[in-house]
């Protein structure tokens, strides 16, 4: 084993799909001869030649809208939108097209598209790159939408997006780029399929239900926890569309008590959906309200201030104890947040 | 040294690319053929086909719009004044290459010889089309303006890629050439030398707004030299002229010669649909000069000039415009027929966890609905 970052293995996966299936394209913006600005795409253009890893115009639209045709035609794309808030311009393309050729031609002409986005923030960029939008694909009907917060999934993951027959909008974590794993490019690993959450930490105290850039700060908490008596449970969602509401249920079932955490802002975010869904089915198990850690309901931030904005362990640990313990004096409750938590 | 010695002087590099950019541009006069002694050339079979097409296209046209008025289509998007577009479109095309329409380009679909009532799915309220676009190699209708430009480029750039013999004709109107992916589809084929036609049928309107308003160039074949593609203007309403110039600029892109630009002048009879009064954005005038330039008129004017049109030429394509017509009233009059629990299909390839709860939901939903029978009341 080697101790291997996310992004090297998003770069093992994406090296195995292009020789392993002539179908697989690669095209978006400083794709080839850079290997992408944050060098996921590197030494493909030389290995496979430029028309398998393509630079293409700078618009994002007519990437998006290219690689619409190319499925049509019986490739496999895989689309890089270079940072998360630059694929705006390409959300026509994806929302009425790509989200709904496969239903619009009743199932004759399915998208097997892969757009990568790397999202969220954390990294001291300048606006318009650290947004995390996983919220507007979720809530677009016939895209799936799988983030991952390891090495392992990294390479797995997205493996499996390009061998999917369905548009995934596979979203990377920019903070997790340079995290490490002892990983091998040679023996990856099995790792679930999308659609499956996973529970990175058992725990019976309460759960933490998070993904992506999310999931280093939760484990972090939980170490945290566990000397006020608490223990966390940690559910890596890893797939916001479709949803495994089994193994979030079954955590919550177990544990009575539920926080999600994510990036992005709160309001209308995907916390808000997962709080619903787990208590639309867990209610009855619930000793408390579902919370939500997230990030602030602003544009964001410049860099200097982007640590006030983002989610992080004291704020997790606070919400956790503002989960209604029975072994709490009254009245404590909400009383110890410094920060602001939707209660 | 050789080199320095064959290289071309940079003044002479500037007069080199001016032609090459001169080369681009349009012809300021539009392409007209009928009428012509270019004309005198074409094929006297071609010429009557062209006809049955166009006759029985322009009752296409009328016999849905009168469905529509009935209350059988959600609306209509007619092409009446545009059947020479849409007849030549269909006409230029061989079955490996692809067509990609707009939601006005319905007729150019059935010209392709696709069953009518899949083409008007979209129009009449059923699932999108009914076509199978891989089979047909014609995308489904795109309703939202241009996006399905950068389609055609894609697909015409993965055809090349895989050495097939594979041209794309993609439609659009004049509104359409405003749109961001108008210029990033023209771009990208123009970039990787796709094997792909543009053809914008300039009717005049986007919906209200009038041409005028919808693009300062000296015409709309322009816009294709900025991305340094040959663009050329052609008479709409002379199904020959269009012919030609789609058929020049197919022929170039399946020798390797890049895309083409071709616009189209002609003018949209009807209003933008059903819903729309054009009364309150155009004069009768104007529209009474186009009938006077209506494409099925010009073409009939050569054929008789050219002793090509007699009275059995007339009956045998208002017969065949008769048994369409008769055709749409009685197939589009029939129940469409649709299963509520078909709305879970084709969303994914398999269904989520989450759809199957909305899909039982729904089914114990229409048992509920059957078991009450007609007289089962909206609350259960």
């Amino acid at each position: 084993m080697t101790r291997t970052s996310m992004g090297k293995a998003l770069n093992t996966a994406l090296r195995d799909a292009l020789r392993e299936d002539p179908a697989v394209h690669i095209l978006g913006e400083d794709v080839g001869a850079l290997g992408g600005v944050f060098r996921v795409t590197d030494g493909l253009a030389a290995e496979f030649g430029e028309s398998r890893c393509a630079d293409t115009p700078l618009a994002e639209s007519g990437i998006l809208g290219s690689a619409v045709g190319m499925a049509m035609y019986g490739l496999r794309p895989v689309v890089e939108m270079q940072f998360d808030a630059f694929a705006y311009p390409a959300f026509e393309q994806l929302v009425s097209h790509v989200a709904r050729m496969r239903n619009r031609t009743r199932g004759r002409l399915p998208l097997p598209l892969t757009i990568r986005i790397p999202y969220g923030g954390a990294i001291g960029g300048v606006e318009h790159h650290s947004d995390s939008s996983e919220a507007y694909y979720m809530h677009t009907p016939g895209l799936q939408v799988v983030t991952p917060a390891t090495v392992a999934d990294a390479y797995g993951l997205l493996r499996a997006a390009i061998a999917c027959d369905d548009p995934v909008v596979f979203l990377e974590p920019k903070s997790l780029y340079w995290s490490k794993a002892d990983w091998s490019e040679d023996r990856p690993g099995e790792v679930p399929p999308p659609g499956r959450a996973v529970v990175r930490r058992e725990g019976r105290s309460a759960t933490l239900l998070t993904y992506g850039p999310a999931l280093p700060m939760c484990l972090e908490a939980a170490d945290a926890a566990l000397a006020d008596g608490r223990e966390l449970e940690v559910v890596d969602l890893r797939s916001l569309v479709p949803f495994d509401d089994e193994t979030v249920c079954a955590s919550v079932r177990k544990t009575g008590r539920a926080i999600v955490v994510h990036e992005a802002a709160g309001f209308g975010g995907a916390g808000a959906e997962i709080a619903a869904r787990v208590t639309e089915r867990c209610f009855h198990r619930l000793e408390a309200p579902v919370l939500r850690v997230t990030g602030l309901d602003i544009p964001y931030p410049p860099p200097m201030l982007e640590s006030h904005h983002l989610p992080n362990a004291d704020r997790i640990l606070d919400a956790v104890e503002r989960l209604q313990w029975s072994d709490e004096p009254a009245g404590r409750t909400g009383e110890r947040g410094r920060h602001a938590v939707d209660a | 040294m050789t080199q320095l010695h064959t290289a071309t002087h940079p003044h002479e590099a500037d007069a080199a690319a001016l032609r090459a950019r001169e080369a681009l541009l349009p012809e300021v006069r539009a392409l007209r053929v009928l009428g012509t002694e270019q004309a005198a050339g074409a094929d006297p079979d071609l010429l009557l086909s062209f006809h049955r097409r166009l006759v029985t296209g322009r009752r296409f046209n009328e016999q849905v719009t009168t469905l529509t008025r009935q209350g059988m289509l959600a609306g209509y998007p007619s092409s009446t004044g545009q059947e020479a577009c849409q007849i030549a479109a269909a006409q230029v095309l061989r079955p490996q290459d692809w067509l990609f329409p707009t939601y006005r380009d319905a007729l150019a679909v059935v010209a392709r010889d696709i069953d009518p009532l899949q083409v008007l799915g979209l129009m009449r309220g059923d699932w999108h089309n009914g076509y199978d676009p891989r089979e047909t190699r014609t995308a489904p209708l795109c309703t939202p303006l241009a996006t399905h430009l950068p389609h055609a480029a894609g697909l015409a750039h993965a055809a090349r890629l895989a050495g097939d013999d594979v041209v794309a004709l993609a439609l659009t109107g004049d509104g359409g050439t405003s749109e961001g992916d108008f210029h990033e589809g023209l771009n990208f084929a123009a970039v990787q030398r796709a094997p792909v036609v543009f053809l914008v049928q300039n009717n005049g309107y986007a919906i209200s707004v009038p041409l005028h308003k919808q693009s300062a160039a000296p015409s709309l074949a322009h816009k294709g030299v900025g991305y340094g593609m040959p663009s050329t203007l052609v008479d709409g309403n002379d199904v020959l002229a269009v012919h030609t110039a789609l058929g020049a600029a197919v022929e170039r892109a399946r020798g390797g010669g890049g895309p083409t630009l071709v616009e189209a002048l002609t003018y949209r009879i009807d209003a933008h649909t059903n819903a729309d009064d054009s009364t309150r954005y155009r004069p009768d005038s104007e529209v009474e000069r186009w009938r006077r330039r209506d494409p099925v008129l010009l073409l009939e004017r050569e054929l008789q000039e050219r002793g090509l049109l007699d009275e059995a030429v007339r009956e045998k394509a208002e017969a065949e415009a008769d048994a369409l017509a008769a055709m749409l009233r009685r197939r589009l009059g029939a129940p469409a027929g649709l299963d509520p629990m078909d709305l879970f299909e084709h969303v994914f390839a398999e269904p989520t966890s989450q759809l199957l709860e909305q899909r039982d939901m729904l089914s114990e939903e229409l048992r509920l609905d059957a078991s009450q029978g007609p007289a089962g009341g909206a609350h259960r």
